[in-house]
């Protein structure tokens, strides 16, 4: 065996961070590993059951590593609105929105969920590798801007992602909380705290995101655990958003790619005037080089990160992310690929470490959720 | 669904890189050991050499995969493969369930059995382990 080294058990390195669940994780004997600087459970069990549990029933993950921004103020919707690809116009008090935010030349900084909390208060969650830097991106358009508050206020909240078929009744039944339905966000208490409940996910299954206080929060994930619950690390989750072919920013969306070429021109309204409109614009009229596509292996291989994408034997994209499909049982990914090659049932190859697999261009998602 | 605890049988030869050898004769049984499948996790595909070719002490010879990483596998020994693990192509879970057992992943007929004495003890591999 060789090149272990990535899937090996760590001790702790010096400054990753850990999340208010660490010492639950390390009670299920969770392998932890180091994650966008926290060191985080990439699976209990095994990360096939974990990603069956969720498909069948109800898994919890812990995604405390998140960043939550606040942002307030008599500004704060136009600010929103020059910052974020969507048109925040269109979200009601209580409800949320998908988004990008882009840098001047329309390049992908990070994706992420907003929630409408009050009339001019709304909260943002970050991808944990990029909310330092999304905080910097804020806060200079916020003063640019003026009449708004942008906050850092990741400390104020553990976040448990809970999903699956099974995933509300069980959350509404060991919780006694009213849950919002999909795409809203509603205020609750959770262990007699503040807390926020939102109808949001990453797995294509039905469930909740919930946002609590740190301190609450092993208490919590207990009740949820003897309710039945399944803890499920970042490797079933990983396996689960690609399924349904949800980005992750940092493989699959860039700084140097734009919505259009990654296929979120749904969540671009050009009109609100974002920063990177015009070259989104440019992107959608002229159409880009590559589009980032779905892909399903035929046979056996597994597809990984960096793997050339060919094309009558020409190289002609590559792969951004890759798995074992554990509900397909056939290795799947998502790729950058020739526009002209994109449409779906397009067949290539992808070079697998040398050995050329043939592959089958996909529609989205590569699976149906059963609900 | 997997060997729960560390097991490393006394009869078998260790490579460092985490690879098992069950010298009999001119003919010696390869597999990875416990270590090696549980940090890997659920093996999901093996990628199986083809009978009749060479593996030589110290390279690559083989890849096993399990959903989050892909790993090689390292040659304990050298020789030419008489015979490979076919039934762990429908199901690779047998490295995980059975490492030392229905786990195993080429025969090979050794062309330079001195380099046995090149690998581990268990002992001294579960010592390397720490």
């Amino acid at each position: 065996m060789a090149q272990l080294s990535n899937t090996l058990p760590r001790v702790a390195e010096p400054g990753l961070r850990r999340t208010p669940l660490y010492e639950q994780h390390a009670d299920l004997g969770a392998r932890l590993v180091p994650f966008a600087g926290w060191e985080m459970p990439v699976q209990y069990e095994g990360i096939r059951e974990e990603h069956a549990a969720v498909r069948t029933h109800a898994g919890m993950f812990d995604v405390s590593h998140m960043g939550e921004v606040e942002v307030e103020g008599p500004g704060a919707l136009a600010f929103l609105q020059r910052v974020l690809s969507n048109d925040v116009a269109k979200v009601e008090v209580g409800g949320a929105q998908y988004s990008c935010l882009c840098n001047e030349d329309g390049g992908v900084l990070d994706d992420l969920f907003l929630y409408r909390l009050g009339g001019d208060r709304y909260l943002i969650v970050t991808n944990s590798a990029n909310h330092g830097a999304d905080l910097a991106w804020l806060g200079r358009w916020s003063r640019q801007l003026g009449d708004v508050a942008v906050r850092d206020v990741a400390d104020r909240y553990a976040m448990l992602a809970v999903q699956g078929p099974h995933a509300r009744d069980t959350v509404t039944r060991t919780l006694g909380i009213e849950l919002p339905p999909r795409m809203r966000v509603a205020t609750a208490r959770i262990g007699n705290r503040p807390a926020l409940i939102c109808g949001t996910g990453y797995t294509g299954e039905d469930g909740v995101e919930l946002l609590i206080d740190p301190e609450i929060a092993p208490a919590i994930w207990a009740e949820l655990l003897d309710a039945g619950v399944v803890p499920c690390g970042l490797g079933a989750r990983d396996t689960l958003r690609l399924e349904v072919c949800f980005h992750l920013h940092g493989n699959d969306l860039t700084p140097d790619r734009n919505p259009i070429e990654a296929g979120l021109g749904w969540c671009c309204t050009e009109g609100t005037g974002f920063v990177g409109a015009d070259a989104v614009a440019r992107a959608r009229r002229e159409g880009t080089a590559e589009t980032l596509v779905p892909f399903t292996i035929e046979g056996a291989g597994i597809p990984r990160q960096g793997n050339p994408v060919l094309a009558g034997g020409e190289e002609a994209g590559s792969v951004t992310s890759g798995t074992f499909s554990p509900s397909l049982e056939v290795g799947i990914g998502i790729a950058y690929v020739r526009t002209d090659l994109a449409e779906p049932g397009t067949a290539v190859e992808i070079d697998v470490r040398g050995k050329r697999r043939p592959a089958r261009i996909a529609s989205k998602p590569l699976y149906q959720p059963k609900g | 669904m997997t060997l729960a605890e560390p097991t490393y049988p006394d009869d078998l030869r260790y490579h460092d890189q985490h690879d098992w050898a069950r010298i009999e004769g001119e003919v010696a049984t390869f597999g990875i050991t416990w270590y090696a499948q549980d940090s890997l996790g659920e093996v999901v595909f093996y990628d199986p050499p083809e009978a009749g070719s060479t593996v030589e002490k110290d390279a690559t010879y083989a890849e096993v995969e399990s959903v989050k990483a892909v790993s090689d596998v390292i040659a304990p020994l050298s020789g030419e493969i008489v015979e490979v693990n076919e039934a762990l192509a429908d199901a690779p879970e047998k490295i995980n369930e059975d490492p030392y057992g229905d786990g195993w992943l080429v025969k090979v007929r050794l062309t330079d059995p001195g380099e046995a004495e090149q690998l581990l003890g268990a002992a001294d591999y579960v010592a390397l382990l720490g």
